[in-house]
């Protein structure tokens, strides 16, 4: 960090240790600094500044012995003669850092909640943050999970638990894993097979087979949520197993299963084929419920900062364009080809615009249907666990505000989403209802020992 | 007679093509539409799904024209996710000749050491019994933890394939040497060494290419699964990716490529193999 220092100050070091002395640790130190410049502008021109000076005196020892001999104003309209400060300042305040790695790879599974990641490529929102990146389609979750573990991705398209479950050490050794933004919210269904087109009912699905894509999956919560709230008992009652969401229609179509709660183009994809029928969109369960996320290590934050930033404002930039629902037939063209989601265009126009065939017959109109919105909220990630406590994925107690705070970077998000013209809300945590049960984030404990179906 | 014979087989061969295309011809003809959807929702859905029934099977046609399709344009390369077959054919071949080949070095020596001595032989055999039957694929998600990348991943696993039959081989060729050979050898006072490379390998070679045969099937069966797992490319995220779309048409064309290039580099070896056998 000894970028910020003033390298006009004798008294500096830009090396390493507390510089002034006034300070127990740098990191103190740090912080006093960071309010004396804290306007942004003068911190990027110290960085500017600090750079040059070090490049020209490369011994602390000497460019301290040059300014005490010359006076700190004669040094700067020495070395401004001979070096353009006033230009290189200018360059870096337009972009926000140079990039640390340009050629960057976002791995994604094939279904439309990845829309801002898979868009932002054939639409150039990376273009023009001077990214280029590979969009690379993977076979399934728990791969996705060690290609990025594995750093073969930089970042990636994820369930939202998922980034949890990896920070805690849920299903894989514990790393740190950052959710910047919420890639899409409602965007799925249960869909049920044709020959059970008269079991509307879920009473009546007792001994079905149902899949969800992955066991931390939104899918997997809800499913579980809404048969529990019709006094079935997932664990007990039906079978639910997990299938990769492009196998689903696959396994429909062979009578494997009965059912599933899948992301779409899968619903839509099964009625395309006459092998299926959606039986309710997830989003009149929770409206506005979030699904999939976009996920990077904490590594990859820290250390690439600049690159971060790039990557996450061309998501942002994506997710603003897609919430207008005029530009969804665009994308759907754009994301259909068989680089992306290798489906027909109608199959996904269908699910971005909301006017879609139901497999029974009726042409419904949802707008809704799919939306964007890329705010983590922290109240998501409290609601995530304590239904991974309710279905004894974790055991023990859970510090839910802290893997909250750790995990959904809701300042961030917040930040960038101003930056493109989005309207971030003003809080992080907000009550929400799931089938007409209000959730309070601040009573997690309560929440999950007020269901009757758990296994805790 | 003899004329007659060879003229035989190749048109009996055809005539069980054309009885299998017919047969695939007749069974999925279009049938009669059941219901018919209103014009709105029927543009929403499937040609078969807005006349009441599940999409169907290709037909021959279908087939095909899918087939001409890829043969026309084979290498193109639209982006990461989406190339031409012959693409990605050639990154399987790739893949399938590195792991072996690989492979192929360590078997081949081990093989012969183990052959050479029964003690080491012995003391081995419990762990190539165990180690032999376990399906590759049950190595992948050890070898992405352990390796930490995937396209390593995908060579050890052919590399782990191919292994065991190269490796028993070779040490079934060896030991079963006949004794009068290696008996005159050392009549003759021939070193070790010699012995080893002017009597034991020439006489081994067959089974030892027989070996080597079979393991090149095997990795070539184990590739198309290893991929789809693991996707990226290859033949085998080909198959997952048309699997995904539920394109039949583009599965059976990369059935049949799968199949080709198998039969290939089976004949590569059987040719390999006719070189080193001798006559007893």
């Amino acid at each position: 960090m000894s970028a910020f220092k003033d390298p006009f100050d004798a008294a500096t070091s830009l090396t390493h240790g507390c510089s002034c002395g006034h300070h127990h640790s740098e990191a103190e130190h740090q912080a006093d600094l960071a309010v004396q410049t804290s306007d942004s502008e003068a911190l990027s021109n110290r960085v500017v500044e600090a750079a040059v000076m070090r490049a020209l005196f490369p011994h602390d020892a000497t460019r301290r012995r040059f300014l005490n001999a010359v006076g700190a104003s004669t040094a700067m309209a020495a070395i401004s003669s001979l070096f353009p400060l006033g230009m290189a300042k200018e360059a870096f305040a337009q972009s926000t850092g140079p990039l640390e790695k340009s050629s960057i790879k976002v791995g994604f599974i094939p279904i439309t909640c990845a829309t801002p990641i898979i868009m932002s490529q054939p639409m150039g929102f990376y273009g023009r943050q001077g990214l280029n990146v590979d969009v690379v389609k993977t076979a399934g979750w728990a791969v996705i999970r060690d290609k990025t573990l594995n750093k073969e991705y930089d970042a990636a398209h994820m369930l939202s638990p998922m980034p949890i479950a990896i920070s805690m050490g849920v299903g894989s050794s514990p790393i740190p894993y950052t959710v910047p933004a919420i890639e899409n919210i409602n965007g799925q269904a249960i869909t049920l097979s044709i020959k059970h087109k008269d079991k509307r009912d879920p009473k009546s699905w007792k001994g079905f087979k149902f899949a969800v894509p992955f066991d931390y999956s939104m899918h997997n919560y809800l499913l579980r949520y809404y048969l529990a709230e019709h006094g079935l008992d997932p664990d007990k009652d039906v079978q639910i197993r997990s299938v990769p969401p492009p196998e689903m229609v696959a396994n429909l179509r062979a009578d494997n299963i009965d059912g599933f709660l899948a992301p779409d183009p899968v619903n839509q994809r099964a009625v395309y084929d006459g092998v299926g029928f959606i039986h309710t969109l997830t989003k009149d369960l929770w409206p506005g419920h979030p699904c999939c996320a976009f996920a990077a290590s904490r590594e990859f934050v820290t250390k690439m900062p600049n690159t971060y930033r790039a990557l996450l404002k061309a998501i942002m930039e994506a997710t603003a364009f897609a919430a207008k629902p005029e530009n969804r037939k665009q994308i759907a063209e754009a994301i259909a080809p068989a680089n992306y989601l290798n489906q027909p265009v109608t199959v996904i126009e269908q699910v971005l615009t909301g006017t879609y065939a139901d497999g029974l017959g009726n042409v419904k109109k949802d707008a809704n249907r799919i939306d964007f919105d890329p705010f983590p909220w922290h109240s998501f990630a409290i609601w995530i666990m304590t239904q991974m406590k309710r279905w004894g994925q974790v055991k023990g107690d859970v510090d839910y505000a802290k893997v909250a705070r750790e995990v959904f970077l809701a300042t961030d998000a917040a930040k960038l989403m101003k930056d493109v013209g989005m309207k971030p809300p003003t809080t992080i945590s907000k009550k929400f209802s799931v089938m007409g049960k209000e959730f309070d984030p601040a009573k997690p404990d309560a929440y999950i020992a007020s269901f009757a179906i758990k296994r805790t | 007679m003899k004329r007659l014979l060879n003229w035989r087989a190749p048109a009996l061969s055809f005539m069980v093509f054309m009885l299998m295309i017919g047969i695939w011809h007749a069974l999925t003809l279009p049938k009669a539409a059941a219901v018919t959807a209103e014009s709105e929702y029927a543009a929403l859905v499937g040609a078969a799904a807005a006349s009441g029934q599940k999409s169907a099977f290709p037909s021959p046609a279908d087939v095909g024209a899918k087939i001409m399709q890829h043969l026309g344009e084979p290498f193109y390369d639209r982006g990461p996710n989406d190339k031409g077959i012959g693409i990605q054919l050639a990154y399987s071949i790739a893949r399938v000749l590195l792991g072996y080949l690989l492979a192929a070095l360590v078997a081949i020596p081990v093989g012969f050491l183990i052959g050479m001595s029964p003690t080491v032989y012995r003391a081995l055999d419990p762990y190539i019994q165990v180690l032999k039957p376990i399906s590759p694929l049950a190595w992948m998600p050890l070898a992405l933890f352990t390796l930490k990348d995937s396209s390593i991943s995908a060579i050890f696993v052919i590399f782990i394939c191919s292994l065991w039959p190269m490796l028993i081989n070779t040490a079934f060729g060896v030991s079963s040497v006949r004794k009068e050979w290696l008996n005159v050898a050392r009549t003759l006072e021939v070193g070790n060494l010699r012995t080893a490379f002017r009597v034991i390998l020439p006489a081994a070679a067959p089974t030892i290419m027989t070996g080597m045969r079979i393991s090149i099937s095997i990795a070539w069966l184990v590739i198309v699964a290893a991929e789809m797992l693991v996707g990226g490319t290859g033949i085998g995220y080909f198959v997952w990716n048309e699997w995904n779309n539920l394109s039949i048409t583009n599965i059976i064309t990369a059935i049949l490529a799968i199949g080709m290039v198998g039969m290939l580099l089976d004949l590569m070896m059987a040719k390999l193999t006719k070189l080193v056998t001798f006559p007893e």
